[in-house]
């Protein structure tokens, strides 16, 4: 009962806080309260038992998320400008979508019920298995490095590409402003390896 | 009727992250502020891991850490560990969006879509 209610508070607040960055002008106050969001989240993990995603959502939703955006907003605009476009047909299109989500939950599996097939395919083998074949307690580690290993090196290959993918992007957007100083790559010097 | 209320008290947090995600697609569709829908977009995501987490809940169970003792209920770590892999990917994401959204304002010196489109039908007239 009590953690029902925790996890209501905890819902009830996210959902305050969507709502007030859908109002926001202010980007600052807006990037801010996606921080306060993430950690709501962060939060509510803990309370549905995923501590290892609690950890990484506090650190990486509410921290380097919000450092990034703080940084563009720094490059870019602080205040959105006035809303010039039609409301209406954006807000038909969320109501349609959320109804037919709405209606698809209709058929889910009940909250918490350990009969759900979510909980009978793998699951149980990797809980019965991995102390002895992997020797970690922390059946999460487990499965992220071991189990599902290569899920794990085809993330990290997504992450090197999104940052080369930024590199790229800035680097060009520094060059056609004139601020990259030194060598350029395509310079004679740099070629040769003269500095 | 205890049916119905145990569908209620079973699918009410479903119902909560769709309401949730909703918000999030509504930020996106509805503004045109590149950061603010990337802001938006997040939410949507947030909630989309809300929504597998509490999937992968275990009524009594505890956290997916072995404490030893036979018979004990965790709840299921798969889900745990997909989303795990989202939230990093996600943020990689994140930063090519807002990298490309300072790009454009190097551009055009913009980041308001009715600006930018502004722009373009000034420029060839159609």
């Amino acid at each position: 009962m009590i953690m029902t209610l925790i996890d209501l508070a905890l819902i009830l607040a996210l959902l305050a806080t969507a709502v007030m960055m859908i109002r926001l002008r202010n980007l600052f106050a807006m990037v801010m309260l996606a921080g306060v969001f993430s950690l709501l989240s962060a939060s509510l993990f803990v309370a549905l038992d995923a501590v290892d995603v609690a950890f990484t959502e506090a650190a990486v939703g509410g921290g380097i998320s919000t450092v990034l955006m703080l940084g563009a907003l720094a490059l870019t605009a602080r205040h959105e400008a006035p809303i010039r476009r039609n409301q209406l047909v954006p807000l038909g299109v969320t109501i349609a979508t959320g109804a037919a989500l709405l209606y698809g939950t209709a058929d889910l599996p009940l909250f918490g019920d350990p009969a759900a097939p979510v909980h009978t395919h793998v699951a149980p083998y990797y809980l019965a298995t991995a102390p002895k074949e992997i020797g970690i307690d922390n059946f999460v580690t487990a499965i992220l490095a071991s189990y599902r290993g290569f899920d794990t090196l085809g993330e990290t290959m997504v992450v090197f590409t999104a940052g080369v993918a930024v590199l790229f992007l800035l680097r060009s957007a520094r060059r056609s402003r004139g601020e990259v100083s030194g060598p350029r790559d395509d310079a004679p010097d740099a070629r040769s390896g003269k500095v | 009727m205890a049916d119905l209320i145990r569908s209620i008290a079973g699918h009410y947090n479903y119902w909560m992250f769709v309401i949730l995600m909703m918000t999030g697609l509504f930020i996106v569709v509805s503004r045109g502020n590149l950061i603010k829908k990337i802001a938006g977009l997040n939410i949507f995501q947030t909630s989309v891991f809300l929504f597998y987490i509490s999937m992968g809940k275990v009524t009594g169970g505890t956290a997916p850490v072995n404490t030893g003792r036979a018979g004990e209920v965790y709840s299921n770590p798969l889900p745990h560990v997909l989303i795990l892999t989202a939230i990093v990917v996600g943020i990689a994401t994140t930063a090519v969006g807002l990298a490309l959204a300072v790009r454009i304002k190097e551009s055009y010196g913009s980041i308001e879509e009715d600006v930018i489109e502004d722009m373009h039908r000034t420029e060839r007239p159609a």
